[in-house]
C-alpha cells in the first residue's frame, strides 16, 4: 500500500521530539479524525530554519508526512519553506494512497501553523502565509479522560 | 517473512487439511453436477444431502431447513430482504442493533430507502443489547428482530435465547447473524427460539465463498437468488459441492472439539488480557469479559493511531487487526466502538487480536512483548501523549 519511501520515513521517522523554547510550534489536526501533527520550529536571526521537530499521533502515511515535512524545511528560509506544500511532500516521498492525500494536506498545515506561531510570537507577518484551518493550538485542550 | 504469528481468526482462518483432503475428490474425481439425474452426479448429491444432515444437526434443526448459500454476507442480505418483501403486508418496521455488521446495517439502510422503518437499539458499554429496550420498540408493524449472535469486532455474546423469547412472544421473526459465534459456542435454533441464522465456512477453518441460512419452517420468505431449482427452489445456483463438504467437514470438527477448544482458547485469551493489563498502561479492554467469544480480544491504547500499530506488528510477523478510520477507509472509526460509547480519539487506537486454538502461550509472549515495544514507541511520537504526561507533571507539581 505504501511506497519504500513512506515506509522508510514511518520506520525511521527523521526528526522526532520537541525543541525546548522554539521559535515556532504549531498543532493541526483533529484526534476525531486521527490526525494530529505538532511541529516545533527553530528559526536563527536570519529566519533560517535551523531545526524541525515534530510529533504525531496517526496513521502511517501521517508519521511519515510529518517526519519528511520537517526534511524538507531544515535549512530553508521562511519564505521558502511556505513552498513546502503537500505536493512536495507527497513527491518526495514517491506518493501516497489516494485516501491519506489529506496527512500530507496535514503536513502542509503543521508548517504553517508553526511559521504562523513565530511571526505571532515576533510581531511580524510573513506574505503569503494564512492561519491554517485546522490549527488546533489555541483551542481548548483534549477531551475528557475516559479512564 | 520467516515468523507468522496469525491473530485475526475472527476475519478468517486456515482451512484444516481434514478439510481440504474433504473436499479434493469433489473438484476433479466427482465433479458431477448434484442436480442432474445419471448416477455419476449421485456421488455429488450424496455428499450435499450428508453435509445439509451435518449441519441441521449442529443446530438441532432438519435438514430441510439448512439452505447452502454463497457465505454470510449473502445469508444476512436474504434474511432481510426476503423476509421485508414477504411480510410488508403485516408491516415495515424492523429491528436492530447498532454495532451490527456492515452487512445487517448497510442492508437496513437500503431496506430504509425502500420505505421500511428500522430501529436501531443502542448498545451499554460492553456492547450488550437491553432486553427491555428490545421490547419496548416491537411494534404491532414489526415484522423482523435481527441482532447478531456475537460481534464481530468486541467480542461480545448477545443474550440471544432471551431476544427469541421475546421475539416470540410478540409473534415477531428473530433473525441472528451467528457468522462469528457459529462453530466457536454451543448453538440450538429451538432452545434459543431462532428463526432464521446466518453463518458462514471460511470462520470456523472451512472455505470461502460458501455460508448457510437457517430458515424455520413455515417461515413465507421467497428467494434471493433467483434462478434454478437447487435448495428447494429458495436459492439458485449450482451447489458448490466441494465447498459445502468443506463447510460441514469443518463444522463436524468443529462441534467435535468445541468443549476443548473453547476451554483453551478462553485461557488463553485470558492470559493475554491479564498480560495487557498488567504491563501496559492506559490500555482498555473493549467488550463484555465474560458474555464474550473464547477467542476474541479487543484493547484500545490511548494517545496512538491503530494503523501504526498493525504495521508495526506486521514488520514482527504478527497479523492483527484495528477499528481505526485509517483501516477502515473513512474517517470515522469502528462504528461499534463508538457505540459502546468510546469518544474518536480512543476509538482509532483499538487493537482486536482474535486467537485460534493453534495460537500458543509463547505466540501470545511474544506478542505482547513485541506490542509493548510498540506502543512505547509510538506513545514517544505522539503530541498526545506529550501533552498528557505534562497535563500530570503539572499535577503533581501543584499537589
Amino acid at each position: 500500500m505504501y511506497s519504500e519511501k513512506v515506509m522508510d520515513h514511518f520506520n525511521n521517522p527523521r526528526n522526532v521530539g520537541e525543541i525546548e523554547n522554539p521559535s515556532g510550534v504549531g498543532t493541526v489536526g483533529n484526534a476525531k479524525c486521527g490526525d494530529i501533527m505538532r511541529m516545533y520550529l527553530d528559526i536563527d536571526e536570519n529566519g533560517i530554519i535551523q531545526e524541525a521537530k515534530f510529533k504525531t499521533f496517526g496513521c502511517g502515511a501521517a508519521v511519515a508526512t510529518s517526519s519528511m515535512a520537517t526534511e524538507l524545511v531544515k535549512g530553508k528560509t521562511v519564505q521558502q519553506a511556505l513552498e513546502v506544500t503537500n505536493k512536495a511532500v507527497m513527491e518526495a516521498l514517491d506518493g501516497l494512497p489516494p485516501v491519506k492525500v489529506h496527512c500530507s494536506l496535514l503536513a502542509e498545515e503543521a508548517i504553517h501553523a508553526a511559521l504562523w506561531d513565530y511571526a505571532e510570537k515576533n510581531h511580524i507577518q510573513i506574505e503569503g502565509l494564512e492561519r491554517p484551518v485546522n490549527d488546533i493550538a489555541e483551542k481548548e485542550e483534549a477531551p475528557e479522560e475516559v479512564y | 517473512m520467516s515468523k507468522l504469528i496469525y491473530l485475526d481468526n475472527a476475519a478468517t482462518t486456515q482451512v484444516y487439511p481434514e478439510v481440504l483432503d474433504a473436499m479434493q475428490p469433489f473438484f476433479t474425481e466427482y465433479y458431477g453436477n448434484p442436480s442432474s439425474i445419471y448416477s455419476f452426479a449421485g456421488e455429488s448429491k450424496r455428499a450435499v444431502d450428508a453435509a445439509r444432515s451435518t449441519m441441521a444437526e449442529f443446530l438441532n434443526t432438519t435438514p430441510e431447513e439448512i439452505y447452502f448459500t454463497g457465505g454470510g454476507s449473502e445469508s444476512d442480505n436474504w434474511a432481510l430482504k426476503a423476509t421485508a418483501l414477504a411480510y410488508k403486508d403485516k408491516g415495515k418496521h424492523i429491528i436492530t442493533s447498532k454495532i451490527e455488521h456492515h452487512a445487517i446495517l448497510h442492508t437496513c439502510e437500503y431496506l430504509e430507502k425502500e420505505g421500511y422503518e428500522v430501529t436501531y437499539l443502542d448498545v451499554d458499554e460492553n456492547g450488550l443489547v437491553s432486553l427491555e429496550e428490545l421490547e419496548a420498540a416491537i411494534r404491532p408493524d414489526t415484522i423482523l428482530i435481527s441482532i447478531m449472535f456475537a460481534n464481530n469486532e468486541i467480542g461480545t455474546i448477545e443474550p440471544i435465547a432471551e431476544i427469541g423469547e421475546i421475539a416470540k412472544k410478540h409473534g415477531v421473526l428473530f433473525h441472528t447473524d451467528a457468522v462469528q459465534a457459529f462453530g466457536h459456542v454451543p448453538i440450538d435454533v429451538q432452545e434459543m427460539n431462532i428463526d432464521m441464522l446466518s453463518a458462514s465456512g471460511h470462520k470456523i477453518n472451512g472455505p470461502k465463498g460458501i455460508g448457510l441460512m437457517y430458515i424455520r419452517k413455515g417461515i413465507k420468505i421467497g428467494s434471493f437468488i433467483h434462478g434454478g431449482a437447487q435448495e428447494r427452489h429458495r436459492r439458485a445456483g449450482t451447489h458448490n459441492v466441494p465447498g459445502i463438504v468443506g463447510f460441514a467437514k469443518a463444522a463436524e470438527l468443529a462441534k467435535r472439539d468445541m468443549d476443548k477448544r473453547m476451554k483453551y482458547e478462553t485461557q488463553l485469551r485470558d492470559y493475554y488480557i491479564s498480560r495487557v493489563e498488567k504491563e501496559i498502561p492506559y490500555a482498555k479492554l473493549n467488550g463484555d469479559r465474560v458474555k464474550r467469544l473464547p477467542n476474541n480480544t479487543n484493547f484500545c491504547f490511548r494517545f496512538i493511531e491503530g494503523e501504526s500499530m498493525l504495521i508495526l506488528l506486521d514488520q514482527k510477523g504478527i497479523c492483527a487487526s484495528s477499528g481505526s478510520a485509517c483501516t477502515s477507509g473513512s474517517l470515522d472509526p469502528s462504528h461499534v466502538l463508538l457505540a459502546i460509547g468510546l469518544p474518536h480519539e480512543i476509538a482509532h487506537g483499538s487493537l482486536r487480536v482474535t486467537l485460534s486454538e493453534k495460537t500458543t502461550k509463547e505466540d501470545i509472549d511474544y506478542t505482547v512483548d513485541e506490542l509493548k515495544k510498540i506502543i512505547e514507541r509510538l506513545r514517544s511520537m505522539s503530541p498526545l501523549y506529550e501533552d498528557f504526561v505534562k497535563k500530570q507533571e503539572a499535577g503533581q507539581k501543584l499537589a
